[in-house]
């Protein structure tokens, strides 16, 4: 039993990197209907500026801070140099946009590895290891993780529910056409959102860091769970997002103990992406999209 | 006069296309047949190696390019070909020169299912599915109860096929044999292509609700062309293993799958004889890098600024000349074309 609630609740923490990714995701398909295979490439980027930060001496939350100013920017930039022009191309297609992605995730990739190698280094946690908060369900940093997400989560939600802003993205999202007419500066709103979605990702990153050490491929593992989670959670869905994370973190962490062992975890993931796709495209709390011909 | 002249333009004009079409083929031939007399072992190595990657490149863009179903995961189709192609050889017996077309078969049958049910996953979810089959394919490949076929992570070691030609060492009769196999897979392509069935293929590619209405039974040609990708895949995966030697998880990992799209995507993804171009891509410059890196430590840089340059070569060639390669020759000659001819007398 005691096992049993360990795998459950060390599921939750892994779940709440789910859902920060999932949610970045769906924010990013929501409003263009982009999957963001570069997503998770992003997050590890900047982790990296975090590790490079700490290790300059700095302390860990002001080290914290700057990376999820820089991973904002970030996002923005790529947004507003790469993404944007993608739309205005004569011979767009899924598939460019696709391309672009993969390009976009293989360079930023490549250049983690050209600048911080490809050897694994170890990230510093905020939570002390023998903190009173830990116990033997969760280590202190797996406790950390949940509550810094469940508290991102509810800013989130703050932001999108009760501010002009917020409200202003959730239309250009929605309806950009009727959100150009009322005076929304759709394609500031679009780099916006790209924003905050890097920055979830890096605190996504930031928290998984110190569990899988950090190298270039840090989220490559990360990314696919999310893929899972969002499209359980309903693609189109932001509340379902952070649901499937949890989800998904459990549903794999349980399984992968009892069930089909750790080495067919990911496999496991893959297996609930098709699933989905197949059986019910609109995952748990999607709409169903009909589209006229 | 005027239509004399026209109608004299229109009948020589195909004529003078296919001869200079096939003068270019005559070319690249009498290349590829004298090649491995004039190169190193190594450079001969190398040779089938950008034969095999043609062959999975263009496993690619028949599927990718011209059917339009974006594949991130066909690296797992080729690992698939590589890893049959073992068991047939060393569990079941198979001599090497017959396991290409088993694998093939295979494969096609595979492809073809997964393709099957596929047919509801449009556009991104399946690049989705795909990329995370691609991640996943290392880890099945690892897998205890699969260990005693594929020798699990030590993988397993090919033995290297003896030539049965006097005249010819072993890498020479390997290359010439890959050669044979790409040039039968490229010349049944191209007949496809040109035919009713690529037709329906582009046609549902660019509209498919309009070419479903046309009468076009478009699952069946989408999980077909799956089926067809497959196979190509796979039996450049069986070549790709015996020209290695040894075959691991580690081969196989998702920077595979993202190297055929960067040879698609070079080369030009809705092309046959891009997918050359792209083959030589992705076999000649990793090379040179390395080999740029190891002439002196002051150099090492090079081998790993590579990668950040795929990446930005993606989004470039995409957002620039999407057409790849192929594109930018075709759009060339037709210019040079434009430039020359003679304007017509009024």
């Amino acid at each position: 039993m005691q096992a049993f609630l360990h795998q459950l609740l060390s599921g939750l923490a892994d779940g709440s990197l789910y859902a920060s990714i999932a949610l970045a995701l769906v924010m990013i398909f929501k409003a263009t209907h982009q999957v963001n295979f570069a997503q998770g490439e992003m997050a590890m980027f900047s982790t990296f500026i975090a590790y490079t930060l700490a290790g300059a001496g700095l302390p860990y939350w002001v080290a914290f801070a700057i990376t999820l100013a820089f991973s904002f920017v970030f996002g923005v930039v790529v947004q507003r140099v790469i993404v944007q022009r993608l739309g205005r191309l004569p011979h767009a297609s899924e598939l460019t946009a696709v391309v672009v992605f993969i390009g976009l995730l293989v360079l930023f990739n490549g250049t983690a590895g050209l600048v911080w190698g490809y050897t694994n280094k170890e990230f510093p946690s905020p939570f002390d290891s023998r903190a009173w908060y830990g116990s033997t369900y969760l280590s202190p940093h797996e406790v950390g993780m949940i509550v810094v997400t469940l508290i991102v989560l509810a800013i989130v939600f703050v932001f999108f529910r009760f501010t002009r802003l917020g409200l202003a993205m959730r239309a250009a999202a929605e309806n950009p056409q009727s959100s150009r007419l009322v005076g929304i500066r759709v394609g500031w709103m679009l780099a916006l959102g790209w924003g905050l979605a890097a920055l979830l990702g890096s605190i996504a990153g930031m928290m998984a860091a110190p569990k899988l050490f950090l190298d270039p491929n840090l989220m490559g593992g990360v990314i696919l769970y999310g893929f899972a989670a969002a499209l359980l959670g309903g693609i189109d869905n932001p509340w379902g997002a952070p649901i499937g994370g949890f989800i998904v973190g459990v549903l794999v962490n349980l399984s992968g103990a009892y069930v089909v062992g750790s080495h067919l975890k990911q496999t496991l993931a893959l297996g609930v992406i098709v699933a989905v796709l197949v059986f019910k495209p609109s995952g748990l709390f999607g709409r169903t999209v009909v589209v006229r011909v | 006069m005027t239509t004399m002249s026209a109608t004299a333009d229109l009948a020589s004009a195909p004529t003078r296309r296919i001869s200079s079409g096939a003068r270019w083929l005559a070319a690249l031939g009498a290349v590829a047949l004298v090649a491995p007399f004039v190169f190193s072992d190594y450079h001969v190595f190398q040779a089938t190696q950008i034969v095999v990657y043609a062959i999975a490149v263009l496993g690619f863009n028949l599927l990718t390019g011209f059917s339009g179903q974006i594949s991130l995961g066909n690296g797992s189709f080729y690992a698939l070909g590589a890893y049959t192609s073992v068991v047939l050889m060393t569990h079941v017996g198979v001599p090497y020169w017959a396991a290409p077309p088993i694998v093939g078969a295979l494969c096609f049958g595979v492809g073809f299912l997964f393709g099957r049910s596929a047919t509801r996953l449009e556009g991104i979810y399946l690049a989705l599915a795909t990329f995370g089959l691609a991640i996943v394919t290392p880890q099945i490949l690892k897998l205890d109860a699969l260990e005693r076929w594929t020798g699990g992570n030590q993988g397993v070691v090919i033995s290297k096929p003896v030539s049965p030609i006097p005249g010819l060492n072993d890498d020479q009769w390997l290359y010439f044999f890959c050669l044979i196999v790409a040039v039968v897979l490229f010349a049944a392509a191209w007949n496809v292509m040109r035919g009713r069935s690529g037709r329906a293929l582009i046609a549902l590619r660019d509209h498919p609700i309009a070419a479903g209405t046309m009468g076009i039974n478009v699952p069946v040609y989408k999980a077909r062309v799956f089926g067809v990708s497959a196979m190509y895949t796979g039996i450049a995966g069986a070549l790709g293993g015996l020209i290695a030697g040894f075959i691991a998880p580690g081969s196989f990992e998702i920077f595979l799958s993202i190297q055929l799209l960067i040879g698609g995507v070079v080369g030009g993804v809705a092309s046959i004889f891009g997918s050359l171009f792209g083959a030589l891509f992705i076999e000649i410059v990793p090379d040179l890098a390395k080999h740029a890196s190891e002439i002196s430590p002051s150099l090492e840089w090079l081998a790993v600024v590579q990668y950040p340059i795929y990446g930005a070569l993606l989004i470039v060639t995409m957002m620039l000349m999407p057409g790849g390669m192929a594109g930018l020759v075709a759009s060339a000659r037709i210019r040079i074309a434009r430039a020359t001819a003679t304007p017509p007398r009024i």
